[in-house]
């Protein structure tokens, strides 16, 4: 009898190392492919656009139905306002946003002169502000900086978002993709579990999508009102129930390059709108 | 900042339907919400639009809490003859906004 039992364990002591080594195996090849498991593939990529119905699609081609267009009109006064102690306005320095601005949202986050770490455009916007106008930063999210910045990437509509190419950015685009693919919060989901892994099923309802960053800052109909990615990056963090960051820390900076990066190709759309 | 965001057709044939959108920057805060330390935030939204052509009212609508901020208003009308279209919207703490395009009818 105990003789038979030790056979029994022995024996399945060797399965399961063979298991083991079976999952290692496998493990290593997966790491050592081309695309990371689960990646999509970039002829795959969608915009969240083509999984809207036809009503709200209507509402962001329409310019005179487009609720974001209403912030890229303030921020077109606000681009010509003279602001701060040096008196100046954003189009003393750089002209007409037309021709300057045309194609500089497509690849921020960026570095600005003297910085270490990238910057997205909202805090891009706000160094020009202290720094040139000698004025006092807008706050995130604050109407002001909104339209600044909608106003900024409606230069881009249309143009294609350009992978950053610097070799100092790629710490920050790793950071960035290990905070993309790291589980977290009481769900322990991580964003390319619902966002590479199973894009187009739908979640309560609504279609999950492949969280490209296409239309930034964009009109949500649930929000009534434009707001930022890293609002929308905030929004996805508390769903999981993980703890937030303040917004314009270095952690939303590092995910946005990284599904800039993700998005490199496809079409800018801000200011776009979504349900 | 209270723009209104216009769209009517530039031309028209006489006695063509056409449609009118308007989209006004507003928040439309309904009274019902609270702050976090319970304080009802007063109610502030627009009441009442309207619509004239050539002095001739065409559309008018009351609004109530439920709309949505930015609201957003489509309608038609049969182009009579050229002249001005004039939007109105007026509302609460005396908010009063107005714009106006011109047609053209041949």
């Amino acid at each position: 009898m105990e003789r038979r039992q030790r056979v029994f364990r022995d024996r399945l002591c060797e399965h399961l190392g063979r298991v083991t080594r079976f999952v290692l195996i496998a493990l290593l090849l997966s790491l050592s492919g081309p695309a990371a498991p689960g990646e999509i593939p970039l002829a795959e990529r969608k915009s969240s656009y083509e999984l809207m119905g036809p009503d709200t699609r209507a509402m962001q081609d329409d310019d005179a139905a487009n609720p974001g267009m209403l912030w890229v009109l303030d921020g077109e006064a606000l681009w010509n306002r003279r602001e701060g102690a040096a008196g100046k306005s954003c189009a003393d320095c750089h002209g007409d946003a037309g021709a300057s601005m045309r194609g500089v949202a497509a690849h921020y986050p960026a570095f600005a002169a003297g910085r270490a770490s990238p910057v997205n455009l909202e805090q891009r916007i706000d160094i020009c502000r202290a720094e040139r106008q000698q004025a006092t930063p807008l706050r995130f999210e604050s109407r002001e900086l909104l339209a600044l910045a909608a106003y900024i990437g409606f230069q881009s509509r249309g143009m294609a978002i350009e992978a950053p190419a610097e070799e100092r950015v790629q710490p920050f685009l790793q950071a960035g993709r290990a905070m993309f693919t790291q589980r977290q919060g009481q769900l322990n989901l991580s964003c390319a579990q619902c966002h590479d892994d199973n894009w187009g099923q739908k979640l309560a309802g609504a279609p999950i999508t492949q969280a490209q960053p296409t239309g930034y800052p964009l009109y949500r109909l649930e929000w009534q009102t434009l707001g930022s990615l890293q609002r929308r990056l905030r929004n996805c963090l508390s769903g999981i129930r993980a703890e937030t960051y303040p917004l314009g820390a270095q952690e939303y900076v590092d995910l946005e390059l990284f599904l800039m990066w993700r998005a490199r190709g496809m079409k800018m759309e801000t200011p776009a709108v979504r349900p | 900042m209270a723009h209104p965001l216009l769209s009517v057709p530039g031309k028209a044939k006489r006695g063509e339907i056409v449609e009118i959108k308007a989209l006004i920057q507003h928040e439309m805060e309904t009274g019902f919400r609270v702050t976090n330390d319970g304080k009802t935030i007063p109610r502030d939204i627009i009441t009442e639009f309207l619509c004239k052509y050539n002095d001739e009212e065409v559309f008018r609508a009351q609004l109530f809490p439920a709309m949505s901020a930015n609201p957003f208003l489509s309608f038609f009308t049969t182009a009579t003859e050229s002249g001005t279209i004039v939007f109105e919207w007026s509302g609460d703490n005396g908010f009063f906004a107005t714009a106006s395009a011109s047609i053209s009818v041949e």
